[in-house]
C-alpha cells in the first residue's frame, strides 16, 4: 500500500508499473479531499477488476465512497474549481491505458468517447437552455468531425434506438419538455452516441417511478448485450443489481468490504455488512412476520474512520475474533470463494456458520 | 376529546367518501379557470382503529395530496372526511385545533421539516405550546421521555438539527409528531430519503410504536416492498382514484386489478436466482396519462393489456369482487370477469411487452397509443426496441 | 404569450398613471394642504413683483382654482391630446404628448426632454458596454479561480468601486484627466456630427459610472458563475469529454448570465431616466441635469415630464427584460 503525499501531489504510486489484468482495473484507488474539518477520505483503498460485456453493480449507503469511485474513473474530480484539492493516488487502467497519470487532455479525449456517464437525476444533468438534440449532438461533434447535419441524424437515430417515439420531433424538444423516464432515455443515448466501451450508470433509476426504471433498466440491459460494452451501476438498491448486475461490489466507509459473483452475494455472502444489508431490506417478494434486522448506529464519519475495520461499532461480530483485532487492525481483502472476496477478520468457517445458522434463516 | 367514550370504540377511526382535490389552472387576459388538475377524483376508504393502511402508487397519483387532505392541510373540492365520526372535511383552521391533537403528519424529507434554528427541544415541544397542554411532570421531561421513545438521547434536548444525520432527523419528526399522544399518525414517504440501513431502524420504529400506543397509521409510500412490510391493508392508487384496495397477503400473491400487477411485476426483486425462474415481466409502455384530462371510462384503458371497449366509456366502479377486496376493474385478474364477452380494444394487444430475463429484447410491437398524452400520439416504433414510457407531469 | 404581453401593457399603464398622479399630489396638494392659497401658488411661479393680472393668468392657465381631480385629468389628457393655453391675448397649441410649459423658461417640457436625451442615451448606453464587459469577465475569471490573486484582488477592487460614491470618482476623474492631463474634452458633440469628438467628451462620464457598475456586475458574475459550475450539467458536459474553456463558455456563462439578464435592464432603465450626479459633475446637458435643474427651480411641469419618462423606461425595460427571459430561457415560455 502505498503513502498518500502530504503535500497535495496530485499523482502518486508508480503509475505504468505493472501490466492491467482486466479492461478495467482499478487498483488501490484513493480519493481525498482536504477540508477544513480535516481529510476527507472519500475512498481509500480500492481495487476491482471488470471485463467487457459484464456488468458490475456496486453497492452502498450514501457517504460509502461509489459515486466518487465513479466520477474517478471518468477522470471528473480534476476539473473545475476544486480540482486542485483532490489527492489522488492508485491506478486505472481502462483498455491498457493508465488514467491517474495520465495527461488530463488524454483523458478528457478518453471521456465521451470511450467510457461515458449517465446520472442519477436526468433533469439537472441535462442543459435546460439546449434542447436534447443540441447536446447530444455536441457530444458526437467532441469526438467526431462531422458537419451538424449529419451529428443531428446520429442524435435522432440513438433518440429512436433509445425508445423515444417521433424521434424526428422530439430531437427538438428542451429537457423541461420530457417526462423523468424520457430524459433518462435521453441522458442514455446522449452517453451512448459515441458507442463507449464502458458505461457507468450513477444511480440511473433512483429518480424514477417503478415501471418506468424497469423500462429503464431493461433498456440497460438490452444495449449492453448489444453493444458488448462493460457496463458499472452504481445503486443503493439491492433489488437493482439483483435485476442487472453480473458481479457485485459492497463499499463501506471509502473500501470495498465484499466482491463477488451476485449469486455469491445474495446466497452465500461473507461480511456481516452485507448481511446487515440484506437484512434491513423489506421485501416484496415474500411476506414478512418478523422485523427487519438492521444495522445499528450510523454510516462512519470519512475523517475519522473508525480504526480497525471501519464496520467495527456496527457489528454485532466485532468480538468475535481474537484480541480485539477489528478494532486495530484494518482487514484486508481476502478471497474466500472462486472470485469472490471479503475483508473481514472472522474465521471464513466461522462466518459461513453465522450465515447459515444466524442470518439466513431469518430473512 | 369531544366525542362520548361509546362512539369512540366503534366504527373505523377515518371514513372519506368520494374526497376530491382539484387545482384550477387559470390561463388568458382574465385568468380564467380553463382546467383543473384533477388530482384526487373520487376516492372512499376506511381506516380502522390500530391498524396500517399503506397507499402506493406514482408519482403524480395523487397519494401525497390525499395525505394532505385527510389530515386537512389542503381544503376538499369535495366528498367528505369523517374523523372518529366527526365531519372535518370543511372544518376552518381554528375548528381543526383541537383535532390536531388527535391527527399528525410525519414528513418525507427530514431536513426541510425542521426549523434550523429551533433547538430539538423547542421542536419537539411546539405542539404542547400549541395546543396548550401542560403534561404530568413538565413539557421538558416529557420530551426527553418521548426522544428516549424514538431512540435519541435525552441529552439532545438543547442540540440543533444539522447535528443530526438524516435517521436521526427524522427520529425528531416522529417524537414531535408523537408528543400530543395522537390516534391517527399520516405518513408521507417517511423513509424513502433515508438509506437502507437507516431505513429499517425507522420502519421498526414506527412498528414499536404503533404496538405500544396503539397508534392508527395511514403510510404513503412509492416503495412498494416498505408498502408491503408495513401495512395491513393497502391502497393503490392511479392517476387519482383508487383502483384497489385490499389486504397485504391477497394483494401480493393475487392482485386483482392489471395496474396492481403490472407494478408488482415491475419491482425488481433481490433475488438473483428469479431473473430466471420469473419467466416474465409486465414492462407497462406508454404514459401515465395527464391527470388534467384522464382517460375517458377506465383510466388504465389506454395501458391495460385487457382493455375493451366498455372499459373506454364506463368506469368501473370500486366493487368488493372477494371479501375485504375492493377492485375498479370490467376484467379483472384472479377473479370473474365483469363484462365477458366485450370486443378488446387494438390498444390492448400492444400495451405492455412481456419480458423474460432470459431473453430480453423480445419485443415486436410498436409504441402504444396515447390518446391524451399531449406529446406522444401513436406512430409505429421500428421493430428493434420501442416503449415509451412514463410518468404523468409532476402535481402543482 | 399575446395575452401575457397585453395584460404586463395595462399594467404598465395603470402604473405610470399611479406614478404621475403621485408626483402631481406631492406638487400640487401637498402645498394646499400646508395652507399656501391658489393666490401664493401661483405667486411662485412668476417670481418678484407680480401684478394681480400676472396672478389671475397664472391661476387661469394651470387651473389652480380647479379642484384637484380636474387638474390631474387636465394634465393626463395633455399628454395624450395636446393642450391649448391663453398667453395674454393669443392661444398656443402645445401638440401631444404635451407636458405643458417650465414655468421659468416658458419652453415646452416634451421638446427639452427629447433634446436632452440622446446625451442621456449615450451615456448610459456607452457606460453599460464598458461595465457589462468588465464586470463579466472579471468575475468569469474571479469565479473559475476563487480565492485565487486575482480573485482577491478583483473582489477588493469591487467592492472600493461599490463604495466610493459617484460625486467623487467623477470629480476625480475630471481634475486629473481633463483638467490637469487634458486628454478628454468636456464638450458635448453629438454622434453624428463628429464621433471621435463624442466619445473623448463621453469617456470620463462612462467610466464614472461604469466604475459603480462594473463593480456591482462583477460580483454577480461571480456568484452567478460559481452556482453555475457547480451544476449537475457542467459534469454532464464534462463527462462529454468537452474541453474545460467551452464547459465554461457554453454551459456556464449562459446559464450565469441569464439572471444578469434582468439585473441589467432594470439598470439600464433607471440610467435612461437620467444619471443625476454624473451629468451635473460633468455638465452633460441630459436628462438627469434638467431634473436637479427643474427641482431646484420648483418647476413643476418639467419635473413631472422627468418623472413620468424615466418611470416610462424603467417599467418599458422591465416588460423587455420579462419577455427576454422567455427568448433566453425555454423552461420559462410554457407558462
Amino acid at each position: 500500500m502505498t503513502e498518500l503525499s502530504k503535500t497535495g501531489a496530485v499523482v502518486e504510486d508508480r503509475p505504468g508499473t505493472s501490466e492491467p489484468r482486466a479492461f478495467l482495473d482499478v487498483r488501490d484507488l484513493k480519493v481525498h479531499f482536504p477540508t477544513d474539518d480535516g481529510l476527507v477520505k472519500s475512498v481509500d483503498g480500492l481495487s476491482f477488476q471488470l471485463e467487457k460485456g459484464r456488468t458490475l453493480g456496486v453497492v452502498g449507503e450514501s457517504g460509502s465512497g461509489k459515486s466518487v469511485t465513479s466520477l474517478a474513473v471518468m477522470g471528473l474530480h480534476r476539473l473545475g474549481a476544486r480540482g486542485k484539492n483532490v489527492r489522488m493516488s492508485g491506478e486505472i487502467w481502462l483498455d491498457g491505458k493508465e488514467l491517474v497519470g495520465a495527461d488530463p487532455d488524454e483523458v478528457r479525449r478518453l471521456r465521451g468517447r470511450e467510457m461515458a456517464m449517465i446520472f442519477q437525476d436526468p433533469l439537472s444533468a441535462m442543459h435546460p437552455y439546449y434542447t436534447v438534440g443540441n447536446q447530444i449532438v455536441e457530444a458526437y461533434r467532441i469526438h467526431n468531425k462531422v458537419t451538424k447535419k449529419v451529428a443531428r441524424t446520429r442524435a435522432i437515430e440513438m433518440l429512436d434506438r433509445v425508445g423515444i417515439p417521433e424521434p424526428g420531433k422530439r430531437v427538438d424538444s428542451y429537457p423541461h419538455e420530457f417526462s423523468g423516464g424520457m430524459r433518462q432515455r435521453a441522458m442514455i443515448a446522449m452517453a451512448l452516441v459515441n458507442n463507449p466501451e464502458l458505461l457507468i450508470a450513477d444511480e440511473p433509476t433512483t429518480a424514477l417511478d417503478v415501471t418506468v426504471q424497469a423500462q429503464i433498466l431493461d433498456l440497460i440491459r438490452d444495449l449492453q448485450k448489444e453493444f458488448g460494452s462493460a457496463v458499472v451501476i452504481i445503486t443503493h438498491d439491492l433489488g437493482v443489481v439483483a435485476e442487472i448486475a453480473d458481479d457485485i461490489l459492497v463499499m463501506y466507509g471509502g473500501r470495498c468490504v465484499e466482491r463477488g459473483p451476485v449469486d455469491k452475494i445474495f446466497y452465500e455472502p461473507q461480511h456481516p455488512y452485507t448481511w446487515g444489508l440484506l437484512g434491513s431490506m423489506p421485501r416484496i417478494d415474500r411476506e414478512q412476520t418478523d422485523r427487519l434486522i438492521p444495522v445499528k448506529g450510523q454510516p462512519p464519519s470519512l475523517i475519522n474512520v473508525p480504526s480497525g475495520c471501519a464496520f467495527n461499532p456496527r457489528c454485532p461480530y466485532a468480538d468475535v475474533p481474537k484480541d480485539g483485532i477489528t478494532r486495530t487492525e484494518r482487514p484486508e481483502l481476502r478471497e474466500v470463494g472462486s472470485g469472490h472476496f471479503s475483508a473481514c477478520h472472522m474465521d471464513q468457517a466461522e462466518r459461513t456458520r453465522i450465515w447459515t445458522e444466524e442470518i439466513a434463516p431469518k430473512l | 376529546m369531544t366525542n362520548e367514550p361509546t362512539r369512540t370504540d366503534s366504527g373505523p377511526l377515518l371514513k372519506v367518501e368520494g374526497l376530491v382535490k382539484h387545482f384550477p389552472i387559470k390561463k388568458g387576459l382574465l385568468q380564467r379557470q380553463v382546467g383543473a388538475v384533477k388530482a384526487v377524483d373520487g376516492i372512499d376508504f376506511e381506516v380502522y382503529r390500530g391498524e396500517t393502511l399503506g397507499v402506493v402508487g406514482e408519482s403524480g397519483c395523487g397519494k401525497s395530496t390525499m395525505g394532505r387532505l385527510i389530515t386537512r392541510l389542503l381544503e376538499p373540492s369535495g366528498g367528505k372526511v369523517e374523523f372518529d365520526g366527526t365531519d372535518i372535511t370543511h372544518l376552518s383552521t381554528g375548528g381543526m385545533r383541537p383535532l390536531r391533537r388527535d391527527i399528525q403528519m410525519i414528513f418525507q424529507d427530514p431536513y426541510g421539516s425542521l426549523n434550523p434554528r429551533h433547538t430539538i427541544g423547542s421542536i419537539v415541544s411546539a405542539p404542547f405550546r400549541l395546543q396548550g397542554v401542560e403534561p404530568e411532570g413538565g413539557v421538558k421531561k416529557e420530551v426527553q421521555g418521548l426522544l428516549e421513545r424514538v431512540g435519541l438521547s435525552p441529552e439532545h434536548y438543547n442540540r440543533y438539527p444539522h447535528e443530526f444525520s438524516g435517521g436521526q432527523r427524522q427520529r425528531i419528526g416522529i417524537a414531535r409528531a408523537l408528543a400530543l399522544k395522537p390516534r391517527l399518525v399520516v405518513a408521507d414517504e417517511p423513509v424513502s430519503a433515508l438509506d437502507v440501513s437507516i431505513q429499517a431502524q425507522v420502519v421498526n420504529l414506527l412498528d414499536d410504536l404503533q404496538e405500544e400506543l396503539g397508534l392508527t397509521y395511514v403510510i404513503i409510500a412509492h416503495d412498494l416492498s416498505v408498502i408491503r412490510h408495513v401495512s395491513d391493508r393497502i391502497a393503490v392508487m392511479y392517476l387519482g382514484k383508487i383502483v384497489e384496495l385490499a389486504d397485504r397477503t391477497s394483494l401480493y400473491e393475487a392482485p386483482m386489478h392489471p395496474y396492481t400487477k403490472a407494478l408488482m411485476s415491475a419491482v425488481p426483486v433481490p433475488d438473483p436466482r428469479r431473473r430466471g425462474a420469473k419467466s416474465e415481466r409486465i414492462l407497462l409502455k406508454g404514459d401515465v396519462p395527464s391527470p388534467i384530462a384522464p382517460p375517458s371510462g377506465c383510466r388504465f384503458h389506454t395501458r391495460c393489456w385487457k382493455a375493451t371497449q366498455v372499459c373506454t366509456v364506463q368506469e368501473p366502479p370500486l366493487l368488493e369482487l372477494a371479501p375485504g377486496r375492493r377492485v375498479a376493474c370490467h376484467h379483472p385478474e384472479n377473479a370473474p370477469d365483469q363484462a365477458p364477452g366485450d370486443t378488446a380494444l387494438a390498444s390492448a394487444g400492444e400495451a405492455i411487452e412481456i419480458v423474460s430475463a432470459t431473453k430480453s429484447s423480445a419485443a415486436e410491437g410498436s409504441a402504444s397509443p396515447e390518446p391524451s398524452a399531449p406529446a406522444a400520439p401513436v406512430i409505429p416504433a421500428p421493430s428493434k426496441e420501442p416503449s415509451p414510457d412514463d410518468e404523468a407531469p409532476k402535481k402543482p | 404569450m399575446i395575452s401575457y404581453i397585453i395584460r404586463r401593457l395595462i399594467a404598465a399603464v395603470i402604473l405610470l398613471l399611479v406614478v404621475t398622479a403621485v408626483t402631481f399630489g406631492i406638487f400640487f396638494i401637498l402645498p394646499k394642504l400646508a395652507g399656501q392659497t391658489a393666490d401664493q401658488l401661483a405667486q411662485q411661479y412668476i417670481g418678484k413683483n407680480p401684478t394681480p393680472e400676472d396672478i389671475e393668468a397664472v391661476k387661469r392657465n394651470l387651473g389652480l382654482d380647479d379642484p384637484v381631480y380636474v387638474q390631474y385629468w387636465d394634465f393626463v389628457r395633455g399628454i395624450v391630446t395636446g393642450a391649448t393655453y391663453e398667453r395674454g391675448p393669443a392661444t398656443v397649441r402645445c401638440d401631444m404628448p404635451c407636458f405643458g410649459y417650465s414655468f421659468k423658461t416658458n419652453l415646452e417640457v416634451w421638446p427639452e426632454l427629447v433634446d436632452r436625451l440622446p446625451i442621456t442615451i449615450s451615456l448610459a448606453i456607452g457606460a453599460a458596454v464598458l461595465w457589462l464587459v468588465s464586470g463579466i469577465v472579471v468575475g468569469v475569471i474571479s469565479a473559475l479561480k476563487p480565492g485565487s490573486f486575482f480573485d482577491r484582488a478583483a473582489m477588493g477592487g469591487a467592492l472600493a468601486g461599490v463604495s466610493l460614491p459617484i460625486f467623487f470618482t467623477a470629480q476625480l476623474f475630471l481634475l486629473l484627466f481633463s483638467y490637469k492631463l487634458e486628454i478628454f474634452g468636456r464638450t458635448y458633440v453629438p454622434f453624428t456630427e463628429n464621433p471621435s469628438q463624442w466619445a473623448n467628451t463621453l469617456f470620463l462620464p462612462w467610466c464614472s459610472l461604469a466604475l459603480l457598475y462594473a463593480a456591482i456586475y462583477a460580483r454577480l458574475t461571480r456568484s452567478g458563475m460559481l452556482e453555475a459550475m457547480s451544476e449537475d450539467f457542467i459534469r454532464t458536459a464534462r463527462a462529454k469529454g468537452m474541453r474545460e474553456r467551452r464547459v465554461v463558455a457554453k454551459h456556464g456563462l449562459r446559464a450565469a448570465l441569464t439572471p444578469i439578464v434582468t439585473v441589467f435592464g432594470m439598470d439600464i432603465g433607471l440610467l435612461l431616466g437620467g444619471a443625476v450626479i454624473t451629468e451635473s459633475v460633468y455638465s452633460l446637458h441630459g436628462i438627469g441635469e434638467y431634473a436637479v435643474q427643474s427641482i431646484v427651480a420648483n418647476d413643476l411641469p418639467p419635473i413631472l415630464g422627468v418623472t413620468l419618462l424615466a418611470a416610462f423606461f424603467v417599467v418599458f425595460l422591465n416588460l423587455v427584460v420579462d419577455l427576454l427571459y422567455a427568448v433566453v430561457d425555454p423552461r420559462v415560455r410554457v407558462s
